[in-house]
């Protein structure tokens, strides 16, 4: 496949599935905020705060006020990691490696561009409950997912759209988790009381993870939480099972199959696999949930540097021909 | 269905007669037309507009502010070619294709035609698309013009003549295929009964016309485009998934030892063939534009070196000149011994000092064109123009003659199509039928049928407001 083409499908990867986090984000804090005491102000700052735009959003808005922070998560186009963005540049990708798609692929994904230029005609944003919107978009990423999935044969293309969308979506993770960090609870004393509750289950629904979380562990317990969501071996979502899968992705597109590594990106990849395939949580609550949380992402920012380096990096024919000269 | 009041006596109607009577290849559409009410129709209309957004069938306009993307707007009504039309049609691209393409090897090897003073030899030398580093070549198989989209159109006489010969990587043909579908699905009942001939295949002929121009048993092939901002990117990606080859940029392939090599995830691989969609001069930086961004550097070596094909070859922009045009009767005649099938607008050549003067006397009658000028641009229609254009047009032809020429105002067959205001009124059309040459010549049976939406206007050009139809060969 050509190293370009592998490039851009990648990147659909990340960009899709970054839209569609950002859509459950959304989603979910809406939710929250209106099972919250009446005394309580609406939070929208955890939302800017885990997406890591603060600094941008605060140069932009006095405050974090709900028609402001969806904007700018879902529509503003200087925002670069807006939904609008991810899925402008989702669109974007996909057209220019569109012979590599199937028609349905590259149709939904036109349509998907199409919903969210709507949503900005119709200033969803604004609305009381804009949820039905985001509910639309999610569900349209997802249809496309089950396109693939049903559609696509699994050779090297599919294996690079997965680990953009797995090593997108631990980094997503990692992130949502981290929104507890930052939510403020009234008083320290609040810990453990029903509204620190309410927002652990918030988060779990926003992975669509808490079914699955109340099935193996029952009441909600705040280390718990964090095992299923870094360290569990098979949900989804978990940080450790998309690893697990972007590691297997890499394999399978360099033909690997005695394991270890043969170049760079799986090194990096295997190590990040295998260091949470052997923590316990005490440990990462030891070291400090958003410490720990922090150094990941950086971990994970470097594997894709040496995906980049690995596969998409092109030689100038240019400067290739003038030396054969 | 309001047909009444429909003009079809000042220009040739292609589904009306002058008395308004349905011409007889029409007649089964005619039949299906009149049962369909008139909101119906504005419906189908809406389905196929919808339809074209959801694909994505886009083209990137230069010159335009408003966002890149535009839909080329398609009239569900089709233009209809009877088979015994299309017969004389087909017999004459092929010898005028075949002609051309012998015309090609002679310029760039022997130039017989040239020193027997058919042709003017500074006319040819003196061009700035004859490309002086293709002397000396012949190209795979012979082959020069591999994918040709002749520009047609049906005077008042009823009869078919020839406007454009376009040798250099004409566009369109996704439109043929997609537009075909789309109109399927708005009259599905009509194709069988209609006995409408299929273009589906094109991009498996397509496939097979580049495969035999190498010499492996498993070629492998590519289009090569500019890149998603070129206007007919579009096309060259649908083209690509079609035939299901790589779809490349200069950027994705690097020459060694005169071969050309496709840089991938898993190393270097070698490629054999190229459908080429950048201009000749845009091909290779160190042979020809040295600022070219968009070519591939060292790939005419690796031409030249017989290690890659390319479709078209490059070079063949010299014969699709509009002045080299008025010779192509003659050209014909002189290798093929046959008189030309279709028919050459009379073209005055403003080079030479007789025409030029007539010309400048008859200038409100003529359309005057630029001879290196496509898209529309560059262009004057004396009786649309005004006495201040006359007169720029002139000034223009006097200090730079060679570069303009001039053609009797010919008039456009119509054919109804659905208008804004409601009801269906003629509009022009030209038609680009697509021809392959590769084992042989193979004319494909439809064609993209532009038309000038706009009432009276003449311009099909996509760039400046014209929209297509879907053409229907039929099979009797």
């Amino acid at each position: 496949m050509l190293s370009r083409v592998a490039n851009h499908i990648y990147w659909l990867g990340r960009y899709l599935e970054r839209a569609e986090n950002y859509a459950r984000f959304i989603d979910v804090n809406f939710n929250l905020m209106q099972d919250l005491p009446v005394d309580l102000k609406e939070q929208w700052q955890p939302l800017v705060a885990a997406t890591g735009d603060w600094d941008l959003f605060i140069s932009k808005n006095q405050k974090f006020e709900k028609n402001e922070v969806l904007y700018f998560l879902a529509f503003d186009l200087e925002n670069p990691n807006s939904m609008l963005s991810a899925i402008s540049r989702a669109r974007e990708n996909a057209r220019i490696i569109r012979e590599n798609l199937s028609k349905e692929t590259w149709e939904k994904t036109n349509q998907l561009y199409m919903m969210m230029q709507e949503g900005v005609e119709k200033k969803v944003w604004k609305k009381v409950d804009p949820r039905p919107f985001f509910e639309k978009v999610k569900n349209q990423i997802l249809l496309i997912y089950g396109i693939a999935d049903s559609s696509v044969a699994r050779v090297e293309g599919w294996y690079f759209r997965q680990l953009g969308q797995f090593l997108e979506r631990a980094d997503k993770t990692s992130r949502i988790l981290d929104v507890k960090y930052h939510i403020l609870l009234p008083s320290g004393q609040d810990v453990g009381t029903p509204l620190d509750f309410l927002h652990w289950m918030a988060l779990l629904k926003s992975v669509t993870g808490f079914n699955t979380y109340r099935r193996v562990y029952g009441n909600i317990d705040p280390s718990n939480v964090v095992e299923f969501l870094v360290l569990n071996k098979y949900f989804p979502r978990s940080i450790y099972y998309c690893l697990k899968e972007a590691e297997s992705c890499l394999h399978h597109i360099s033909g690997n199959k005695d394991g270890g590594f043969i170049n760079p990106a799986e090194k990096a990849a295997g190590e990040l696999r295998s260091h949470l395939e052997f923590a316990e949580v005490g440990e990462i609550i030891d070291y400090g949930l958003h410490e720990y949380l922090d150094n990941l992402q950086i971990k994970m920012n470097k594997l894709s540097d040496l995906i980049d380096s690995t596969y998409f990096r092109l030689r100038d024919n240019f400067i290739s021909q003038n030396q054969d000269q | 269905m309001k047909i009444e009041g429909y003009q079809s006596k000042e220009h040739y109607d292609e589904m009306f007669t002058p008395e308004g009577d349905v011409r007889p290849h029409y007649q089964e559409f005619f039949q299906n037309l009149k049962k369909t009410p008139f909101k119906k129709m504005n419906h189908l209309q809406f389905s196929a507009n919808q339809t074209q957004r959801a694909m994505g069938m886009t083209f990137n306009v230069y010159h335009d502010n408003q966002g890149l993307e535009k839909i080329l707007h398609l009239d569900i009504v089709p233009r209809i070619i009877p088979n015994e039309e299309w017969k004389k049609l087909e017999a004459g691209l092929k010898q005028r294709t075949y002609a051309l393409n012998l015309f090609l090897q002679d310029i760039y090897n022997e130039q017989k035609i040239l020193k027997d003073g058919i042709v003017p030899s500074d006319l040819i030398l003196g061009s700035k698309d004859f490309l002086k580093p293709c002397i000396g070549l012949t190209p795979p198989k012979g082959i020069w013009c591999h994918i040709t989209g002749t520009d047609l159109i049906k005077n008042k006489d009823g009869e078919y003549y020839i406007l454009e010969d376009n040798l250099r990587c004409p566009s369109g043909v996704s439109y043929m295929l997609e537009s075909r579908e789309i109109i399927k699905r708005a009259f599905p009942n009509l194709f069988n009964k209609g006995g409408v001939m299929p273009v589906s295949d094109y991009p498996a002929k397509l496939l097979r016309m580049l495969q035999f121009l190498s010499n492996k048993a498993k070629p492998i092939v590519g289009v090569l485009t500019p890149g998603i901002y070129n206007s007919a990117y579009y096309e060259h990606s649908y083209l690509a998934l079609q035939m299901g080859v790589e779809l490349v940029n200069g950027v994705d392939l690097i020459v060694e030892d005169n071969k050309v090599f496709m840089q991938t995830t898993h190393g270097l691989q070698q490629i054999d063939v190229l459908y080429r969609r950048i201009d000749d001069v845009f091909l290779d930086p160190l042979t020809f534009r040295p600022d070219s961004m968009l070519g591939v550097p060292g790939i005419f070596n690796a031409y030249k070196a017989g290690n890659i094909a390319l479709a078209n070859a490059p070079g063949t922009g010299v014969a699709d000149d509009k002045a080299v045009y008025a010779y192509v009767p003659k050209i014909i005649k002189y290798y093929l011994d046959e008189d030309p099938i279709l028919n050459n607008v009379p073209t005055y050549l403003c080079r030479e000092d007789k025409d030029r003067q007539y010309v400048l006397d008859h200038i409100e009658e003529l359309v005057v064109k630029e001879t290196n000028a496509a898209g529309g641009y560059g262009m004057l229609i004396g009786p649309k123009a005004t006495k201040e254009e006359h007169a720029k047009f002139k000034e223009l032809i006097k200090s730079n003659p060679n570069n303009y020429i001039a053609q009797p105002t010919l008039s456009l067959s119509t054919v109804p199509t659905l208008c804004e205001e409601g009801g269906l009124e003629g509009r022009h059309v030209d038609l680009r039928p697509y021809i392959l040459y590769g084992k042989e010549i193979e004319v494909i049976p439809g064609a993209l049928t532009r038309v000038a939406l706009r009432k009276g206007s003449l311009v099909v050009n996509s760039s400046q407001g014209g929209g297509s139809k879907d053409t229907w060969v039929l099979y009797n």
